[in-house]
């Protein structure tokens, strides 16, 4: 497309969250204009486990509510399926999903308890040995690629703008208001900036002198070819997140991360390591009847994380036409809410739908410096090189 | 004071590999052979992996070649397969004696070496499994020299068994003696086909004909007077239509010269010739740098000397850009080794013809006026259609009508079309097969539909595990303690779970479940 001049508001980052944030903007007839460096949806947001089940958050009741809409609202597939299946192989694990079913039940949601041969009668492939789990009739999974295009299909069909390949290397402040992005492309004026640049959100949001502490991790997950379909695609367990999509491929993620430094254009590489076969293990514990499935590709994302985890959604006082998003590794399932969060907070100055207060930016300004060191999320130290022969 | 690390970090949790190797050598073709022969003459220990002979249900997927559905009884049966390796392979037993450490039906399967975004590997390792488990192997120096794959190019009725490729073809007869087709029909007239033709023959075998989609055979004159000689027809001008068969797939491939004329040639075997590229997946699965390069055969590794852009990785043979011979092969093999052991080094890839203006020549013909049902991807079941519409897969149901059109078009109208993006969207390239069989039609068919070069079309990206093996041969049983110990399911943030409600009460911290992300 040819190069944007400006408009009423501009969001910075082409991921789940800015995408349904714009959708949201355009769908109350703003015009929004979505800024991406690269290809949109290309980092987390379209290699994540897809799970929508985040009954912790504020938002969880909207992402319930929205994601049984979602193809219709969108008007594309996003492969929404929900329920879920957890499961599990140890004492411990149990008493962590009985815990979580509580939490869903005292929020209003209808939660089984299952017993280990109700498990296998749900999940054919499960292990004899698994001694029980539980059964949500809520949260769900959706496939993360197909679903970043559907918002952004969506968007460009209510005539939002998408300008990919176009990173912001600055924001531009005036007479205490963002005015305009600076882009590889030239300056891009605006009435409003929503930031939802995932990693690199910390660093756009410094051009402005707004601190944003964030560490990034590498994140991994594995897929097989396809297996006969489940009843219920949502299924994991065994200190694994996953899911299998609608084409029987079992998709499954988990396990170490591992802390990393952010060059400045973001993610350039996302290998993963033999972590692989850790997670391979797993799966075939978990399932058994799964085993001789044959492992087709492996790969890695990149998140950020803030201090304590959790996102932040927050219309700044000052520059007040600024809103901050991120999600803390945590944005794909609850993307059809947090948009709409952001809409609320762009057009409203507040969400109409949950209390926002405890994910304000400013919960971190005692954070020291040398919070990362403190935490230990560090890279880690290279071992030595090998020796030339 | 003692640097902390977050105890759910990769850090300190991956095992050092199993065994080590200073030199490993991936591929025991001309160059690899030659590569460890050479290593071991300089004095280092030296390990030579070659995947064959293949578990036969990896033959069956086509991988990591294109073998068609033409493979007979005899890859069952492994222990016979190692006797005729070693028997057709003589640099093999000069290797042993030698004193490398030859390992037969070794797949080397992944690629780990530190890098910007992945510090936690003990060290550099390569991913090796058998028949039976998987395990990690160290090395001071990697040589690659995993040849050549297949490039499929299809037409109506090439989704059927008795669609081979040359670099398949040539396992089967050569390596495997196990091929069961009789009557074959070469497609492409370059040195790859004339050579395939020369070999069928040679085996005993009818070539059909050897059927050329532009005007003129596009070998030397040296090579089609070999040809001539040797009886075998040349069809110029002649396109594919369809293959049709039966039961036991191709029985005819029906010829059109363009205008409307229509030659059937009776076959039970197809062979696609028209194109070889570097198999560059292990290093591309590794973040190795590779060019596209159409001389060398398509997207080929970034090169100093034999050094590839991964610090103590060198490549070799068709690996490194399609080579000539098998002699020409072997010598870079020798280079590279001495390049790898701190020697000086000579010799650089041959820059041979324009692979990608004859295969892009090729696919014109092939699609033009082709129906839109055309299988690309066999795996996923994406035709043609499918791709140029960008249409969601077909277990999705029929799609709404969308507010606006959407085909490869408009999503080029976004910015410079991307096989990685497609494929998301088509499921196009994510088969079990690993894309092995459609990457290259799908890449021209964005060319194509763009209006851009092949070489514009960005590399359709590699993953770990480049072979496509069983969850239980990926497996490590034997994982440390350390990472059976540290393993949660997400970053462990105390608090990331808790109850909303919950932040800023005593509660705060006593309440999350080690819930799903």
């Amino acid at each position: 497309m040819a190069t944007p001049v400006g408009a009423a508001v501009v969001v910075v980052g082409g991921g789940v969250t800015g995408l349904s944030a714009a959708w949201w903007l355009a769908r109350s007839g703003v015009d929004v204009l979505v800024l991406d460096k690269g290809v949109i949806g290309w980092e987390a947001s379209g290699r994540n486990g897809g799970g929508a089940s985040h009954y912790h958050s504020p938002l969880f009741h909207e992402e319930q509510r929205l994601w049984p809409r979602m193809d219709e609202l969108l008007g594309y597939p996003t492969e929404y399926r929900r329920e879920r299946v957890i499961f599990a192989l140890t004492g411990s694990d149990l008493a962590a999903y009985r815990g979580m079913a509580a939490e869903g039940r005292r929020l209003g949601y209808s939660v089984d308890d299952l017993d280990p041969k109700e498990v296998r009668a749900l999940v054919p492939m499960a292990s004899e040995a698994n001694i029980g789990g539980v059964h949500l009739h809520y949260g769900g999974q959706a496939n993360p690629q197909r679903t970043v295009q559907a918002y952004a299909w969506a968007l460009q069909d209510l005539g939002g703008r998408i300008a990919q390949h176009t990173p912001v290397t600055r924001i531009v402040e005036a007479g205490g208001r963002i005015v305009a992005v600076e882009t590889a492309r030239g300056r891009i004026g605006l009435d409003a900036l929503v930031v939802a640049a995932g990693p690199q959100t910390g660093m756009l949001l410094k051009t402005v002198g707004v601190r944003l502490p964030l560490g990034y991790g590498r994140a991994e997950m594995i897929v097989t070819e396809p297996a006969p379909l489940m009843r219920i695609g949502g299924v994991d367990g065994n200190g694994l997140y996953g899911r299998q999509t609608l084409r029987g491929n079992l998709a499954f993620g988990g396990g170490p991360h591992e802390w990393i430094d952010l060059a400045a254009d973001g993610p350039v590489a996302r290998p993963t390591s033999p972590l692989t076969r850790n997670l391979a293990r797993r799966v075939a514990e978990l399932m058994p009847g799964a085993a001789n499935l044959r492992l087709i590709r492996s790969w890695a994302g990149v998140i950020e994380n803030t201090p304590d985890g959790r996102p932040v959604l927050d219309r700044l006082e000052n520059p007040a036409n600024l809103v901050v998003a991120t999600m803390s590794s945590v944005g794909f399932g609850l993307s059809p809410a947090s948009g709409h969060a952001i809409r609320d907070l762009v057009v409203d100055g507040r969400c109409s739908f949950a209390n926002l207060d405890k994910l304000k930016l400013s919960r971190f300004e005692t954070v020291g410096d040398d919070w990362l060191e403190v935490r230990g999320w560090l890279p880690p130290e290279l071992a030595q090189a090998p020796a030339a022969p | 004071m003692p640097r902390l690390t977050d105890p759910s970090a990769l850090d300190g949790k991956l095992a050092p590999p199993e065994e080590h190797a200073e030199v490993l050598v991936v591929g025991a073709g001309p160059a690899g052979a030659a590569a460890a022969i050479e290593a071991a003459k300089r004095g280092a220990s030296v390990m030579l992996v070659d995947e064959n002979p293949l578990d036969p249900q990896l033959i069956g997927l086509d991988v990591p070649l294109l073998y068609g559905g033409r493979m007979g009884g005899a890859v069952q049966r492994r222990g016979r397969l190692v006797e005729q390796l070693l028997a057709a392979n003589p640099a093999l037993e000069e290797a042993i004696e030698r004193g490398v450490d030859v390992r037969l039906g070794v797949t080397a399967w992944g690629l780990y070496l530190n890098g910007p975004a992945l510090r936690a590997l003990p060290a550099p390792m390569v991913g090796l499994a058998d028949e039976d488990r998987s395990w990690m192997c160290g090395f001071d120096r990697l040589i690659l020299a995993t040849g050549a794959r297949d490039v499929a190019l299809g037409f109506p009725g090439w989704d059927q068994p008795g669609v081979v490729g040359a670099a398949g073809l040539h396992a089967l007869l050569q390596r495997y003696d196990a091929f069961t087709g009789r009557r074959i029909v070469v497609l492409g007239s370059g040195e790859l086909a004339v050579a395939t033709a020369l070999m069928i023959q040679e085996r005993g075998l009818e070539v059909v004909a050897v059927v050329e989609t532009l005007r003129r055979p596009q070998a030397s004159s040296g090579s089609l007077a070999r040809l001539k000689a040797a009886g075998v027809p040349v069809l110029t001008g002649q396109t594919p239509r369809r293959a049709e068969g039966g039961r036991d797939g191709v029985e005819r491939l029906v010829l059109s010269d363009g205008r409307g004329r229509e030659t059937t040639l009776e076959c039970d075997t197809v062979c696609l010739a028209f194109g070889q590229a570097p198999a560059i997946e292990l290093l591309s699965s590794a973040g190795g740098l590779s060019v596209p390069d159409s001389r060398r055969g398509g997207h080929a590794p970034v090169l100093q000397g034999w050094a590839t852009s991964l610090p103590g990785v060198f490549t070799a043979g068709d690996a490194a850009g399609l080579t000539r011979s098998e002699a020409e092969a072997a010598e870079q093999g020798r280079q590279a080794a001495r390049q790898a052991l701190g020697a000086k080094a000579a010799g650089r890839p041959p820059a041979g013809a324009d692979a990608w203006a004859y295969q892009a020549a090729w696919f014109e013909a092939l699609t033009r006026d082709v129906d839109p049902s055309l299988m690309v991807c066999q795996c996923e079941s994406v035709t043609r259609g499918d791709l140029l519409e960008v249409r969601a897969p077909r277990y999705l149901g029929e799609p709404a009508a969308p507010a606006m059109a959407r085909d490869l078009g408009s999503l080029s109208a976004d910015g410079p079309l991307n096989q990685d993006q497609v494929k998301r969207l088509t499921r196009a390239g994510m088969g079990p097969c690993q894309g092995r069989r459609c990457r290259e039609q799908i890449a021209l068919t964005l060319a194509q539909a763009s209006g851009a070069a092949p070489a514009a079309v960005p590399l359709a990206t590699y993953r770990a595990p480049v072979r496509p093996l069983p969850l239980k041969i990926m497996a490590d049983w034997n994982e440390t303690s350390a990472m059976t110990d540290g393993w949660e399911i997400w970053f462990a943030i105390p608090g990331q779970w808790s109850a909303y409600d919950d932040i800023g009460t005593e509660r705060e911290f006593v309440t999350p479940f080690g819930g799903e992300a």
